[in-house]
């Protein structure tokens, strides 16, 4: 092997790695490591890879359920849903890379996580993604912004998978820290499914895909360490992403597997050729040995450490059945896709790295997988400052107005401006266009659907990271069921800030705790996930952000519901309480309603103000799941004709949202009657959870009603769809009364607005 | 009648299209791989929506010179029915199968979502089920959709009828804010001089099933097989 290399402190630290980590290492080995081995062993210890930090609190979460086909720990979690179908989905986060190049750092995301799905036989059917920036009203942050929804457009769109849904959130802390999670969900037969597994001695180690150049070296280590003033020079750290090429790598591996002569496959994401070896040897307890000489590059002159770390996109490794190498070959060849055969799975365990026939690497496989280092960092909760006290007195205030400012918000307004730049449109499943409460797309030739949607509150969860987590959940399931589906399985995306702080680690525990508590009441297991710690910058760390993918199914698909008023005369009924308990949230509700300006001078963020000086509002799971069930025995029973989650901006957010134009359909409005005990301000504004809004044909509301009665369900028949006006009345008297067109115009016109856009 | 879907490499309305066609209208349909020369005895070609060859170089640029091509030249210039939609709209005009050329749209992103559009000419047999005046509703999804010809040629292309679609209001009305590209003179499709090739940014696929939104673009390939049936 090459020559040793003096591996000082500072070696160390260009690799993330500390002494203690070293030392296990060279015990390992017996023997120093060469920079080669140091690399390998730098990326496959990262957190982005190893989990390290993170592993042991997600061990606590429900994996488990009779849907549940794959839970962690594959390229993507798998579903039955039914028939002989199954879907695989996930979420990650490209939050790093987005920052140092917007554009390339989600096109890159997206394309990673669609080669997550692919590579287990599943054609990718839907993209959805999860944002969060910093106030757009600073160029900066618009900027990143702007990049960002280029780049999933640029990457998707060319891919040929549509962009039905998902989220965008702006608030301080994403400032220096933007968020980007892509998700991605495929269709397959389940009987179809391929793993990433190196198994069978002998079998050939095939490379397809891209060539390897020096892009994205050490992605994975940057992508596990903060941020300072130097990491604008980090850019060449970021990968280049080539959506044709990977669109041509899909045809070309669904193709291949069909030939019965893959073994497994895996994609090569973060930590590229060495990530893909030796987890695919470390799944199947082989060895893996391949020949770099052999591994198709770009440019000239790379060194073994390059060619391992590089993470040049569009890349599969596949392992084949021996002597039917040619069947694949031919394949590639038709979609002019370089497949080389690089070396062989082994049985010796090892990972095994060869530069024409020479050694320059060996290590044990489930030492860099299974065996990575585990953390169970210092756990400490911050000290905690009591909420003011609630001045007395009651309220008045021009409603209307406020809620002419909380639709202004560029939290709650329109996102016209992003989808539409996303084909959502491509491969006709699209049953349901951004902006309802789920996306949803067909599954042709059955009588399925498929409902997604993506949450988080980082807001929140800075309050009470449990709670905030479960209110995370609730969300998701909330929104799918809004869309006659029965929620199935989530994913995760974790992101959180530097976890060997005690008080993240804190946040960690918490998170977990209350993501598992949700998705167990809800029968939601989870199926898989990432990740994404550090997401700091100069010591400044994000507000602890779970984003959770639910996926659910709609069967039959006429069950399907739009989160819009149908038609004028139906009955407007809230499922669930119109203002919670009292507790610190509802005295915080009112003590900050008091001190409201309803006034959009000078492009004031009034909402999102307000929002982030209250606490987390409480949340009752056993509550919450009866809710759900009473909305979806409703539909079921064709009762409901329309269903809205009162959410962000509360409840007369939610009523004019469904009144709001689509295509081919003008405004309605509603006649609201509020009962006279509660009080305006908190039962229109408050985010009270466990709240949906249905419409139904009047007769049809005892029968509603008595469902809810069976659950335990309060229900409020609170008026009517009525043309044009939205109007709130209490005790004979008008408290609101707004033209749903001017208010529609107001939301709509926010973002497109803040960039200017001529069209 | 046999409808022939063409495939490039970076095709990737190609299913939706067959499955418009073998679907909804239960018309036999087949895939021809851009290397193939042989139309395999389709009655009409669908030069389908897409990123052909990654949109490198331009729009259509690359996929002009796919020895398919060669045929589908072939095929129009006997009276075949050619139907270019989208990106299959750009690879006709790189082709010169028809005039003019795109541009990046107006505002110079990407755009998707449902757009109304008039049929102005109803006599070829694309449109022949339809009224001249017609509105559709139908999606678009497309970067450079933003048509241009120089002023003279342009004159003589609707002296010719060969706009066949300009997008329009909902009420019908050729209108700036209705023009989602900035394409010249709200031009959505246009048609050759025999009006056998049609070049259309809208994708009719898109519309033709009512769960999708609309089934306005059912009349376009209705149209086609009538005008077939007929001859």
């Amino acid at each position: 092997m090459q020559a040793n290399l003096s591996i000082t402190a500072d070696v160390l630290e260009q690799h993330n790695l500390t002494q203690a980590e070293y030392d296990r290492i060279l015990s390992i080995l017996g023997r120093c490591p060469n920079l080669t081995e140091l690399g390998i062993f730098s990326v496959m210890w990262s957190e982005h890879c190893s989990y390290k930090s993170s592993k042991l609190q997600l061990k606590r979460l429900p994996t488990q359920g009779p849907q549940v086909l794959q839970g962690p720990g594959e390229n993507a979690g798998i579903i039955d849903i039914g028939d002989g179908y199954a879907v695989a989905f996930k979420i990650e986060s490209h939050n790093h890379p987005s920052f140092v190049e917007p554009y390339q750092g989600a096109a890159t995301g997206v394309g990673g996580i669609l080669r997550d799905i692919f590579t287990m036989g599943a054609r990718p059917i839907a993209a959805m993604n999860s944002l969060r920036f910093g106030p757009p009203d600073q160029p900066r942050n618009r900027r990143i912004m702007e990049g960002v929804v280029a780049g999933i457009a640029g990457y998707g769109n060319c891919f040929g998978v549509p962009t039905v849904g998902g989220e965008v959130v702006f608030e301080g802390c994403y400032s220096q820290n933007p968020l980007v999670n892509a998700f991605a969900l495929g269709l397959f037969r389940k009987d179809r499914i391929f793993y990433g597994k190196a198994a069978g001695i002998g079998n050939p180690v095939i490379y397809v895909g891209a060539k390897t150049g020096r892009d994205g070296i050490h992605g994975a280590t940057m992508a596990s360490a903060e941020f300072d003033e130097a990491s604008e020079s980090k850019r060449p750290n970021v990968q280049v992403g080539d959506p044709f090429l990977e669109k041509l790598l899909l045809e070309a591996c669904l193709e291949a597997m069909k030939t019965g002569a893959v073994v497994g496959i895996q994609d090569m994401g973060a930590a590229g050729l060495t990530c893909s070896t030796c987890e695919m040897g470390g799944r199947a307890d082989t060895g893996i040995e391949i020949d770099l000489a052999k591994v198709p590059q770009r440019e000239e002159g790379m060194t073994p450490y390059e060619i391992m770390l590089s993470e040049s996109q569009e890349r599969m490794l596949l392992v084949a059945e021996r002597g039917r190498e040619e069947e694949i070959f031919r394949i590639f060849r038709k979609w002019e896709i370089d497949a080389v055969a690089i070396g062989e799975v082994t049985g010796d365990g090892m990972l095994r790295i060869l530069e024409r026939g020479r050694k320059v690497a060996e290590i044990p496989n489930r030492v860099l997988t299974d065996e990575a280092p585990l953390y169970r960092r210092p756990v400490a909760a911050p000290a905690r400052t009591s909420p003011p006290p609630p001045p007395p007195g009651p309220l008045s205030m021009d409603w209307g107005g406020l809620l002419e400012c909380f639709l202004a918000s560029p939290n709650l307004s329109s996102r016209e401006w992003v989808y539409r730049q996303y084909d959502h449109m491509v491969r006709t499943n699209t049953v349901q266009v951004p902006g309802a409460d789920a996306a949803v797309v067909r599954v042709k030739n059955t009588r399925k659907a498929l409902a997604m949607s993506l949450d988080g509150n980082g807001r929140y969860c800075r309050q009470d990271p449990r709670v905030g987590a479960q209110l995370a959940v609730a969300e998701s399931c909330r929104n799918l069921v809004c869309a006659g589906a029965r929620p199935l399985a989530a994913t995760n995306c974790l992101n959180m800030g530097n976890p060997e702080k005690p008080e993240i680690m804190w946040q960690m525990t918490q998170v977990v705790e209350g993501m598992g508590e949700a998705c167990r009441a809800l029968g939601t297991p989870v199926t898989g996930g990432n990740v994404s710690l550090y997401n700091e910058t100069l010591g400044e760390g994000i507000d602890p952000t779970p984003v959770i993918g639910m996926v659910g199914l709609i069967e039959p698909l006429s069950r399907l519901r739009g989160s819009w008023f149908v038609r004028e005369g139906h009955r407007i009924v809230l499922l669930g309480p119109l203002v919670g308990r009292p507790t610190g949230y509802s005295s915080a509700v009112r003590h900050n309603l008091s001190r409201l300006q309803p006034s959009r001078e000078n492009g004031a963020d009034v909402y999102t103000g307000w929002v982030s000086r209250l606490p987390c509002p409480p949340l009752d799971l056993d509550l919450e799941v009866r809710v759900q069930r009473t909305c979806r025995e409703g539909i079921e029973k064709g009762l409901i004709l329309s269903a809205h989650d009162c959410s962000d901006g509360g409840l007369v957010v939610a009523l004019a949202e469904m009144g709001f134009s689509r295509f081919g359909a003008g405004t309605l409005g509603a006649d609201i009657l509020l009962p006279s005990a509660e009080e305006v301000g908190e039962a229109l504004f408050a985010e009270y959870p466990s709240r949906i809004l249905v419409t139904v044909e009047e007769e049809n509301l005892a029968a509603l009603e008595d469902i809810a009665g069976l659950q335990g369900v309060p229900v409020t028949p609170l008026g009517w769809v009525v043309p044009d006006v939205l109007s709130v009345r209490r005790s004979g008297s008008v408290v609101l009364e707004r033209s749903v067109v001017s208010l529609e115009k107001i939301w709509r016109n926010c973002l497109g607005g803040l960039f200017a856009d001529p069209l | 009648m046999k409808f022939g879907v063409l495939m490039f490499p970076g095709s990737n309305c190609e299913h939706d299209a067959y499955h418009a066609i073998r679907k909804v209208l239960r018309q036999p349909a087949e895939f021809i791989w851009h290397q193939s020369t042989d139309l395999r005895d389709c009655q009409a070609i669908i030069v389908p929506g897409g990123f052909s060859y990654g949109d490198y170089l331009r729009t259509g640029a690359i996929a002009r010179f796919s020895p398919v091509m060669g045929a589908v030249r072939r095929f129009a210039d006997r009276g075949g029915l050619v139907l270019g939609i989208c990106n299959g709209f750009q690879i006709l005009l790189e082709s010169g199968l028809l005039p003019g050329a795109m541009l990046r749209n107006r505002g110079l992103k990407y755009v998707c979502r449902q757009v109304s559009i008039r049929v102005e000419n109803a006599r070829i047999p694309f449109t022949g089920l339809a009224r001249e005046g017609d509105v559709w509703n139908i999606p678009i999804g497309h970067m450079e959709g933003n048509y241009t010809l120089d002023a003279d040629a342009f004159r003589w292309l609707e002296r010719n009828r060969q706009v066949v679609f300009r997008y329009c209001n909902p009420d019908g009305e050729i209108t700036a804010e209705a023009n989602p590209n900035g394409s010249v003179a709200n031009v959505a499709g246009i048609c050759n001089p025999r009006g056998n090739v049609l070049g259309m940014m809208p994708h009719p696929e898109r519309a033709s099933e009512p769960l999708l939104g609309s089934e306005d673009g059912v009349r376009l390939f209705q149209s086609m097989i009538q005008s077939r049936s007929q001859a």
